[in-house]
């Protein structure tokens, strides 16, 4: 554990009655990194954020963000930070500038008011009434509000959900431009293309839990040299796969008259796969050989049941 | 960044906490100003019902060698329900909904100290007040007739802070009991109105009230706070203008809210307002 990572999280856990919505997360964000929490809804992301931010107290576990334990809550802590939350409101009755030149004036330090509008593309828009403005830049000026105070840490939950198409790879612009300005991003995330468009690192967490972690390369590396090998045939014969199990070398799954075989050897797999049908005289449906895309890892990893928008088209 | 920069806090100081509340309290009025309703009913409201009064009562002038008008009498009791509506309503209803609306949320995640919200949010409501206690007693002297007396303007001055002070408790202890940002003008009016009448803010209850309702007045806050204004503009007092018992119980009020709000109070969103964290809501 390095001495000057700028987050530091070890052994956080965070119940709600029965529930355990962060059970033993560890982790740490190293200065100047995009660091990305994926996972399904409910899967903990926003629990976790809501604790470094120190908008949530946590049961048990150590947490620093830079220097500080979150918890303390205290004004020089949230000085160094700023926060992009879902489902934050604004004073519908103040223009742009004034919630920027208002909200500002409590930091120690503060972005040029222009420079920020600038930024987050609503340069022209500072003397519109908040209320005027629509979904989208309402996003923007939540995140010109994050970054207001020159923060050293910015967390940001889910920051496109809602949003069309252009309007995130507007937002994914503002993102990149922010990490070259050099600060710290914590961002969450269920949109597999955005985690791979965004973060150096990624936490992949299902059920409070990790279930990966690594650069979005590293995460489809680990199954990149896999292929999957996917048919359909009758129901009836489901009873009598075993024997062809035995013969794969990849790892296959059957799931009503569904079989998919994961192997590094797919050539070979599906020499016998043909066979073990054309003894059968069985035929094979919908039969295809296909790379697995990074939503199939994702989805590998969170168990199947995520709540994800894959938004690379059909996986089934 | 090394080790040392990333974990030593900024050298710029914080601003300081007094000159945010001021700006705090500069914010809280500009936001006030910009709704043309708030503004009404709190300001106007009462300047209707002066207006409703004299037309009902006349010019009719009480007294035998010195004429007083009959002004004297309500525009006081008027000016604090204009008082108490800057504070008590105006602050508990205003709250509950910039809870609701997430604003209150943001403000949390902001090095902001709470206090100084909350100390711009009361400071505004009290400057709301004034305004409004001067304006009623401007329109009462030019148009009505009602007289000042100099000497007892410093007791007029203090029963005005205790009575606002306290009433802005109130108003945020209302703002922390309400159970949403949409129910809050109900709870404010429903306990409002009803203590505005058993207070004699609108007319005297006559010479010999209903028992019950003379107590309930005598317990609740607002009719210490009507009598205690009234008396340095009472013709017929004598005294100084002083009226310390009323003034204790207007205080014991501000500290039963101040308690209330410091117990109850919360920063987000209720849970249906729309704005709640879906996690909150669905448990996990």
């Amino acid at each position: 554990m390095s001495a000057s990572a700028a987050l530091t999280v070890s052994g956080l856990c965070r119940s709600y009655g029965d529930v355990r919505a962060v059970d033993g997360l560890s982790f740490q964000v190293e200065p100047g990194e995009v660091f990305a929490l994926l996972g399904p809804n409910g899967a903990g992301k926003s629990t976790t954020v809501e604790i470094l931010e120190g908008h949530r107290s946590r049961d048990t576990g150590t947490v620093e963000v830079l220097g500080h334990d979150p918890g303390a809550s205290s004004a020089a802590f949230r000085d160094r930070i700023g926060i992009v939350l879902q489902e934050v409101g604004i004073e519908r009755e103040l223009t742009v500038r004034e919630a920027l030149v208002h909200y500002g004036a409590c930091y120690s330090r503060r972005r040029p008011v222009d420079e920020v509008l600038e930024l987050v593309g609503l340069h022209g828009l500072g003397d519109r009434r908040t209320h005027r403005l629509s979904g989208g830049q309402k996003r923007r000026i939540d995140l010109a509000l994050g970054i207001i105070g020159d923060p050293d840490v910015l967390f940001l939950d889910e920051p496109t959900t809602g949003f069309d198409p252009s309007a995130r790879r507007q937002a994914w612009e503002m993102v990149d431009g922010l990490r070259a300005l050099g600060t710290t991003i914590v961002l969450t995330s269920h949109y597999m293309d955005e985690v791979q468009a965004l973060a150096d690192r990624v936490l992949v967490i299902a059920g409070g839990r990790a279930v990966a972690e690594g650069t979005p390369d590293e995460l489809r590396g680990s199954m990149d040299r896999e292929t999957a090998i996917r048919a359909r045939f009758p129901l009836e014969a489901d009873g009598t796969v075993d024997d062809l199990l035995g013969r794969l070398s990849g790892r296959a799954t059957v799931r009503g008259g569904r079989l998919e075989v994961r192997t590094e050897q797919p050539t070979a797999d599906l020499h016998r796969l043909t066979a073990w049908a054309m003894e059968r005289k069985l035929e094979l449906a919908d039969l295809e050989v296909v790379r697995p895309t990074l939503e199939d890892v994702y989805l590998d990893l969170v168990g199947g049941d995520g709540e994800v928008d894959v938004g690379a088209g059909d996986h089934g | 960044m090394s080790e040392l920069e990333i974990m030593a806090d900024r050298p710029g100081r914080l601003p300081s906490p007094l000159g945010l509340l001021v700006h705090q309290i500069g914010y809280q009025n500009r936001v006030f100003r910009r709704v043309p309703i708030s503004a009404f009913f709190t300001l106007a409201f009462p300047l209707m019902f002066l207006l409703l009064f004299a037309a009902i009562s006349g010019d009719i002038f009480i007294g035998g060698g010195h004429e007083v008008s009959a002004a004297q009498f309500y525009v006081p009791g008027l000016a604090v329900f204009t008082a108490a509506s800057a504070t008590y309503t105006n602050i508990g209803i205003s709250t509950a909904i910039t809870r609701d609306e997430g604003i209150l949320r943001r403000v949390r995640g902001t090095p902001l100290p709470r206090w100084v919200y909350l100390g711009g949010v009361v400071g505004s409501g009290v400057s709301i007040a004034a305004f409004g206690v001067l304006l009623m007693l401007v329109v009462g002297m030019i148009v009505y007739g009602v007289e000042v007396d100099l000497d007892r303007v410093l007791p007029a001055v203090i029963t005005f802070v205790v009575g606002t002070a306290s009433f802005a408790m109130l108003g945020l202890a209302l703002a922390a009991v309400a159970p949403s940002g949409q129910s809050s003008p109900a709870l404010a009016q429903a306990t409002m109105l009803p203590m505005a009448f058993v207070s004699e803010v609108f007319f005297p209850l006559g010479d010999d009230p209903v028992r019950w309702l003379q107590v309930v007045g005598d317990v609740l806050p607002l009719k210490a706070f009507v009598e205690a204004f009234f008396t340095p503009f009472d013709p017929y007092h004598s005294g100084s203008g002083w009226e310390p018992a009323l003034l204790l119980r207007m205080a014991c009020w501000g500290v039963f809210g101040a308690l209330v709000a410091a117990r109850r109070f919360r920063w987000e969103p209720s849970v249906g307002s729309g704005r709640s964290r879906r996690s909150e809501a669905a448990g996990v």
